[in-house]
């Protein structure tokens, strides 16, 4: 029995770390090909570089206007995680304690909604308000923000319906026996108590927003309000096959997030566990 | 009076509460998604040109356009494999994971991290892969199949996307999978083994049927992400060689602003979305009956 134990204990060892390289090889790829040059990249890929060289990375920061990018995405996503998470919450809490059949059937709706493909929904937005209130070059940044929420709002709702569904009701009468109104309760008492819930949704919502590419490419037109996979999109036409600079840039672009996942990497993966059950 | 006031500060809360996200979504999703279906219904090439209805010829265009309906087999071709292989991958390291190895929790940190990173960005370092350091490790170490670059043949780079979209997602399905795997009862496994079941026979008919739930949502999300699939197949082959790979989504894009014909570019659209609809409707109905209790 022990020694059976053993072997297959061995097996998911071994197994484990087969995957872990098939996971992590092409970042490795990414770090080490970041500081070599063109004829470096082209000999030996695989090596580590003969020495280690910034260049690039201060040539790329300065080609991708990285500091005004990096601002923007910074930007978007904030503002739009943050409102996000403020509206759908407090439309949930009340969609789960006013049952009423309009509320029914606007739930109904916002779940529904999620199985509609942007790509049939792109079309009409690009119409509507680029071509007829021309509202894609007056203000670009506050459109994509109000078409973030506007996406990101039926599954954010969705996940924090499941939630509060769980939370007992006494609570709330108590506090409104004390004299809270609505408003109050849902402040005070409420909000705190979704706190668990409310990381979830923000990390969901962060990492869509931040990695998004096809509706903010349809909708920042000129360099100065450029996303970063935007500008990783435009400067991978312009440097087309220059891995010198090519790696770099995607090094860079991924960074931010990479960083963020040193430092989180608990809670997202909790985040992302909560999010999935219903 | 006191009624009134109160119906008046209901109505005051439903404002509040509901007002700010039913705005957004109408501005965002409700108006578009009715206006565009109002769109398939004239002929419009670009935006700025007038409307001027055309019934249904739109989706006359769409149905007789063959490159739309090569785009939306090879769809069909890329959600069979995907699904199948994201969710048998996935539910694979999820066991690994929680057999109570001691890396365990280092190893889900690492399945899951190419989640963190969009398609478009995966997409170019997949390229890098692809053209760069694969070729020169089949040459270094004469591996014939890998000599070749995978994105210049036309099947294999749909092979290609398969496999850079399974890397992608399986970590996020491994999550789900988790969770579901250690809410399962332990009292259920040990009466099994007592019972004389072997692990095979413990995974097939104890822990699978407790998984339906997790796979309802893992099929779901994968059918989704499939089917829309855009950024990286924009990102890693654009469609290419001679538009071998190009997906339905990309080839709306196409239609609609590379071609300039959006009126087409919309029916088509309409038409991915009633397909979506209908398969993931099925999935989940289907799906939700096959759950058991513990």
């Amino acid at each position: 029995m022990s020694t059976r134990r053993i072997v297959t204990s061995t097996f998911a060892y071994v197994i484990s770390i087969i995957a872990f390289v098939a996971f992590i090889f092409p970042f490795f790829l990414l770090i080490i090909n970041s500081f070599k040059s063109n004829g470096e990249i082209l000999s030996s890929p695989f090596s580590m570089p003969t020495h280690w060289s910034f260049a690039h990375f201060v040539d790329v920061i300065e080609k991708m206007n990285f500091l005004v990018t990096f601002k923007n995405t910074f930007v978007i996503t904030t503002i739009s995680t943050l409102l996000i998470v403020f509206f759908s919450s407090m439309t949930a809490y009340h969609l789960v304690r006013k049952p009423t059949r309009y509320n029914k059937i606007f739930f109904t709706i916002l779940v529904a909604s999620m199985v509609i493909p942007f790509q049939s929904l792109m079309i009409p937005l690009i119409y509507i308000y680029g071509a007829k209130l021309q509202l894609i070059d007056s203000m670009p940044i506050p459109l994509l923000i109000i078409f973030y929420i506007g996406f990101g709002s039926a599954l954010s709702i969705f996940i924090f319906h499941g939630f509060i569904k769980s939370i007992p009701v006494e609570i709330e009468e108590a506090a409104r026996i004390d004299g809270c109104n609505t408003l109050q309760t849902f402040f005070i008492i409420v909000l705190p108590m979704l706190k668990p819930i409310t990381v979830t949704i923000a990390i969901l919502n962060v990492l869509w927003i931040w990695n998004d590419y096809l509706l903010p490419s349809l909708i920042l037109n000129t360099e100065d309000v450029y996303t970063m996979p935007v500008q990783m999109k435009v400067f991978n036409g312009t440097y087309m096959n220059n891995w010198e600079l090519l790696i770099p840039a995607i090094f860079l672009t991924v960074l931010p997030i990479l960083i963020m996942y040193i430092i989180g990497q608990k809670s997202i993966i909790n985040g992302v566990m909560q999010g999935s059950i219903k | 009076m006191k009624n009134r006031k109160k119906s008046l500060a209901n109505w005051g809360n439903s404002f509040l509460f509901l007002g700010p996200t039913t705005i957004f979504f109408a501005i965002t999703v409700l108006i578009p998604f009715v206006y565009g279906v109002y769109l398939t219904l004239n002929k419009m090439d670009t935006p700025t040109d007038p409307m001027v209805f055309s019934g249904l010829l739109n989706y006359v265009n769409a149905v007789q356009d063959t490159q739309f309906w090569s785009s939306l087999w090879l769809t069909i071709k890329f959600v069979i494999a995907t699904v199948f292989l994201v969710n048998l991958v996935g539910f694979g390291l999820a066991y690994l994971v929680t057999s109570g190895i001691k890396i365990q929790n280092s190893m889900r940190t690492a399945y899951f991290t190419p989640n963190l990173i969009g398609g478009l960005l995966l997409g170019y370092i997949w390229q890098f892969v692809f053209v760069q350091t694969l070729p020169a490790f089949g040459e270094k170490f004469g591996i014939e199949w890998l000599k070749l670059g995978w994105l210049g043949d036309p099947h294999m780079s749909f092979w290609a996307l398969v496999l850079v979209t399974i890397w992608q997602t399986s970590g996020y399905m491994m999550i789900i999978f988790i969770a579901g795997l250690i809410s399962i009862p332990k009292d259920l496994i040990e009466a099994a083994t007592i019972d004389g079941a072997g692990p095979f026979r413990r995974l097939v008919s104890v822990t699978l049927p407790l998984m339906v739930p997790s796979f309802v949502v893992t099929i779901f999300l994968s059918l989704k992400n499939a089917f829309m699939v855009y950024d990286l197949n924009f990102s890693l082959t654009k469609g290419g060689p001679y538009n071998s790979t190009e997906m339905v989504s990309m080839h709306v894009v196409n239609k609609a602003f590379v071609q300039a014909n959006y009126g087409t570019g919309q029916a088509e659209a309409i038409i991915l979305f009633i397909i979506v609809a209908v398969v993931t409707g099925i999935q989940v109905y289907s799906s939700k009956k096959m759950e058991v209790e513990a």
